[in-house]
């Protein structure tokens, strides 16, 4: 119960943090960081699946909501909620078995850096080429995928190393 | 039978992911048309609500802007009611002045921008005035500066506006010291700088020639400001377009008036004749 309720918490502060703070920050125009994809990350792995791509597409569609962008960051996050199960199983060789013990703080820093990189590139290239929706400007998408993934990638990593807590 | 359940139960996730992944992109597929009512658009009671919360508390960082703005205007408007004033006193009038009134064709509602998108290729704004204030769907949004869009999804009380740096916005434009007139588009690139194509090429274009609005479509009056043209593409282009940088900042848009067409009904149903 106290964990639904941390969790359902987490999400109503990431999408006003992401809405109401980060999509201000624009950096040279057009470089923008979407932190809230950092919530498909750490959601644990043992809980329900069904409930879990839900949820996905529910946070995706709340950004959209507020930056009317029709259904893009729906599509984006879901694709990556449901990618995380493979990238789990190739990156960190976790079975089915390892998911109800599986905590991203204790893996090493390289994987982590690995799993998180590969999900936030997906994620910002479907993002980006959706809200494009056409074949022009297509090195502009490209462009934009990975300035804006290092941002991201950059402000992740800080804030977990802010907010972790000391063993 | 078996089979399929089977495949249903093996595959179950999949199925649930494809399912959503369809909602979604039909959502998108929705949101770029235009004539489309948006399910997914952030004038709703609940994102307007936060918007506006979160623009009552940015605003008192533009006040310096906007007073400024507002005055300049003021002047403009106080110098053209000051020309009208001496045309009425110079010339013999015999009819009312209050058929003035009765001709009334437009009716300005002022309103507050309240959220402000310019970087990406379909760009939307959102203002604090909806189908309370009799706003509906195709309306005219224009500041002082020039036009900045045309409304789009109506709530009760807030409206989405389709912002003229929208990659579907096509306005109809013209020169000011001619009549030749083109469509006005933006190619999703520089968010000040918007494509006028169609023009005829025997119009004569010079560089920092004046763009305005025509009243050749039921949306905007005539001879709103739009921009000046600072580049011109010769060349044997199909499209012959001009590129037009735009009066207004639309990364720093404030106070927006709505243009309300009283004649709009009447002008549809002359050029969409039903038949009968």
């Amino acid at each position: 119960m106290n964990k639904s309720i941390y969790l359902s918490f987490l999400f109503i502060s990431i999408v006003l943090l992401q809405v109401f703070i980060l999509d201000n920050i624009l950096l040279f125009g057009f470089v923008n960081p979407y932190v809230y994809i950092a919530f498909i990350f750490f959601y644990p792995l043992k809980e329900n699946r069904f409930f879990f791509l839900f949820l996905a597409f529910l946070l995706g569609l709340s950004v959209d909501f507020f930056s009317d962008s029709g259904g893009i960051h729906a599509f984006a996050t879901l694709f990556i909620a449901y990618l995380r199960l493979v990238l789990v199983k190739v990156i960190f060789k976790k079975t089915a078995i390892d998911y109800q013990l599986f905590n991203l703080n204790e893996e090493s820093f390289g994987k982590v850096f690995n799993y998180v990189a590969l999900l936030t590139i997906i994620h910002h290239f479907l993002l980006f080429s959706l809200a494009n929706f056409s074949f022009q400007n297509f090195v502009h998408v490209l462009l934009q995928t990975i300035l804006s993934s290092i941002f991201t990638l950059i402000l992740f990593f800080l804030g977990t190393y802010i907010f972790r807590k000391k063993q | 039978m078996q089979q399929i359940v089977y495949f249903i139960q093996k595959y179950k996730y999949f199925l649930f992911f494809l399912l959503l992944e369809i909602i979604a992109f039909s959502l998108i597929v929705n949101n770029n048309s235009f004539h489309k009512s948006k399910f997914v658009s952030s004038a709703n009671a609940i994102t307007g609500g936060f918007y506006k919360k979160s623009s009552q508390i940015s605003d008192y960082f533009n006040l310096k802007n906007e007073n400024t703005f507002l005055i300049n205007e003021n002047t403009k408007l106080k110098n053209q009611l000051e020309e009208v004033s001496f045309l009425l006193d110079s010339t013999k009038i015999f009819t009312s002045i209050d058929s003035l009134n009765f001709n009334q064709k437009f009716e300005y509602i002022s309103s507050k921008v309240i959220k402000n998108d310019y970087h990406k290729p379909f760009n939307f704004f959102l203002i604090d005035k909806g189908e309370n204030d009799s706003i509906s769907k195709e309306m005219a949004v224009i500041n002082n500066k020039g036009i900045l869009g045309v409304t789009d999804a109506v709530s009760n009380n807030y409206t989405r506006v389709q912002s003229v740096i929208n990659k579907n916005s096509f306005i109809n434009a013209r020169l000011k010291n001619s009549f030749y007139f083109g469509t006005l588009t933006w190619d999703g690139k520089d968010y000040n700088i918007v494509q006028l194509t169609d023009i005829p090429r025997q119009a004569k274009v010079i560089v920092g020639d004046t763009i305005i609005t025509d009243g050749k479509s039921a949306i905007f009056p005539e001879g709103i400001l739009i921009g000046s043209v600072i580049k011109i593409n010769s060349g044997n282009s199909a499209s012959n377009s001009l590129e037009v940088k735009l009066f207004n900042d639309m990364s720093n848009i404030g106070n927006a008036y709505i243009i309300r067409n009283f004649d709009k009904l009447e002008i549809r149903n002359l050029e969409n004749p039903r038949n009968e």
